[in-house]
């Protein structure tokens, strides 16, 4: 199994949501982080007064996959989620060893 | 005694007094989270400390011998001794009050609650609990009831000829003008002025607004004193003037900043209220929306003496109240008039009068101001060097709310 984390902006998430269950998927966990990536934070105005806040509010988005899905998957969250503006955000994907679920028991690949 | 008149008076105590929890809640949602009880504390605070010393010391002293001319009241109404439920008993215009004494005592008991509170938003996030009961309790003998007899109670300035409808230079100079004291002798917050260190909960700092505007009835129209054609035009003066206030700051603010913010609307209005303080009594309508409209637009302005000049008045306590209150005095010497009120014995210069009630208006301003600048800075300054104004760098870290209090304003986590 493979876990795909995707940091996309705040308002691309129903995007990226309708385009997974599209694509099959059956679940998914989403939150909002913050942080600053090549875009470098941005600007707020208080007072008239101009502050840079470095942190930008983000949303998280995994999902845990089968292997044979996972290249596709990213592909389909990496479509869903750009603009082409500064500040789109990253995925990745990495190893899962095991996966439980927790009603059931299942293991692994029934699990997904 | 006159029913009408009493009844007025009662009620308008009580709208008075509801301005310092409203107080409280447009100054707590422009604090951060973090700090937001601390805030909260402080103003609620007020009620308990200085409703208690103004029975036991301040009362007497801003309000006995009424009628001198002089500099402070005298111990005859220690502890509230002879104060009465009975009409009458003070000297100089108390002797012809239509309501009771004990009503008089009380409603002004309610000023000097919400007067001292107002340096609260300077101070924000940084000032030491136990400091501040004490400045507040110093401040509220040392400078409020001195200014009160001064100007209220028939003292130096109200036989100069000087005038002050509700508390232009009582309350919103004398308050100003400490807050400037104050934040001078405690230094900035940690991080200022680099950080962004925005309002958590502007809706808290509406709701706070609205209750000061709503409780500002009391204020200006209760300061009639009774229940008459002075106090429905004090009352319609200082709602129009909050109205203009409010449109002459977003109008700036919007040409200048590129927004009409909420925060912005809120601090118009109540820059409005501040500068119709002083003239609520004695001007007529039109220009009330004058006076409110001049303040929300200099009030505006001043907010960026702060950061010119380096002090970290951090909710415009200054800005506002200081340089609100100095705008309302002085155009008092411009509006006064007779034909809304017969006690205006020297009438504006705009309404036909000469420039002598424009000149008592600026040395009752400076008067207050310096008397209460200099004060306040000693009272800090003894504070200081004895308790500590300042907590930690620690605690201001933490947050005012569990660093000081052990307590958290908002629990929202389901975790347990």
């Amino acid at each position: 199994m493979k876990l795909i984390t995707a940091i996309v902006k705040p308002f691309k998430v129903d995007d990226v949501k309708a385009a997974l269950k599209e694509a099959g998927v059956q679940g998914m966990t989403v939150s909002e982080v913050q942080g600053f990536g090549r875009q470098g934070g941005h600007t707020e105005v208080y007072r008239g007064a101009e502050y840079t806040v470095d942190f930008v509010p983000k949303a998280r988005v995994e999902v845990v996959v089968d292997v044979a899905d996972a290249e596709r998957l990213a592909e389909v969250i990496l479509e869903a989620a750009r603009t082409g503006k500064i500040g789109d955000g990253k995925v990745w994907i990495t190893d899962v060893d095991r996966l439980w679920r927790i009603r059931t028991g299942e293991r692994d690949r029934d699990a997904v | 005694m006159d029913s009408g008149d009493t009844a007025w008076v009662l009620i308008s105590t009580a709208l008075v007094l509801f301005m310092t929890p409203g107080l409280a809640f447009f100054y707590g949602g422009m604090v951060r989270a973090k700090h937001l009880l601390g805030m909260l504390m402080q103003n609620f605070f007020a009620m308990g400390l200085l409703a208690v010393l103004w029975v036991l010391i301040g009362f007497t002293l801003a309000f006995g011998n009424t009628g001198d001319g002089g500099f402070i009241g005298n111990l005859d109404f220690l502890g509230f001794r002879d104060v009465s439920g009975a009409v009458g008993g003070g000297g100089g215009f108390l002797a012809e009050l239509t309501i009771p004494f004990v009503l008089f005592a009380a409603y002004q008991m309610t000023f000097a609650i919400i007067t001292p509170a107002l340096i609260t938003g300077a101070t924000a996030d940084r000032l030491k609990f136990s400091a501040y009961a004490t400045f507040i309790g110093l401040w509220l003998v040392l400078v409020y009831a001195p200014v009160a007899h001064w100007v209220f109670a028939g003292g130096w300035l109200a036989e100069m000829g000087a005038l002050d409808f509700a508390g232009g230079a009582v309350v919103h100079i004398n308050a100003g003008a400490a807050a400037l004291a104050l934040v001078l002798v405690l230094g900035r917050r940690k991080g200022w002025p680099d950080e962004l260190m925005a309002p958590h909960s502007l809706p808290w700092t509406l709701i706070g607004t609205g209750i000061l505007w709503f409780g500002w009835a009391g204020f200006n129209a209760g300061s009639a004193l009774a229940a008459n054609g002075v106090a429905a035009q004090a009352l319609l003066n200082t709602f129009v003037a909050a109205s203009a206030a409010m449109l002459g700051w977003l109008v700036a603010e919007r040409a200048k900043d590129g927004h009409a913010t909420t925060l912005g609307g809120a601090s118009g209005a109540v820059a409005g209220l501040v500068a119709i303080t002083p003239c609520a009594g004695f001007v007529g309508s039109m220009p009330a929306i004058l006076i409110g409209a001049t303040a929300g637009v200099v009030c505006f302005l001043a907010l960026s003496l702060k950061r010119r000049f380096r002090f970290d008045d951090s909710l415009d306590v200054i800005a506002v109240h200081l340089v609100g209150g100095l705008v309302g005095s002085l155009l008092l010497g411009l509006f006064a008039d007779a034909q809304v009120n017969e006690a205006v014995a020297e009438e504006g210069l705009l309404v036909g009068g000469g420039a002598g009630l424009l000149a008592d208006q600026a040395v009752a301003a400076l008067a207050t101001l310096a008397f209460s600048f200099v004060v306040s800075l000693v009272i800090a300054k003894v504070i200081d060097v004895t308790l500590g104004l300042r907590i930690t760098e620690e605690q201001e870290e933490r947050g005012m709310d569990l660093a000081l209090h052990a307590e958290s304003a908002y629990a929202f986590g389901d975790f347990g």
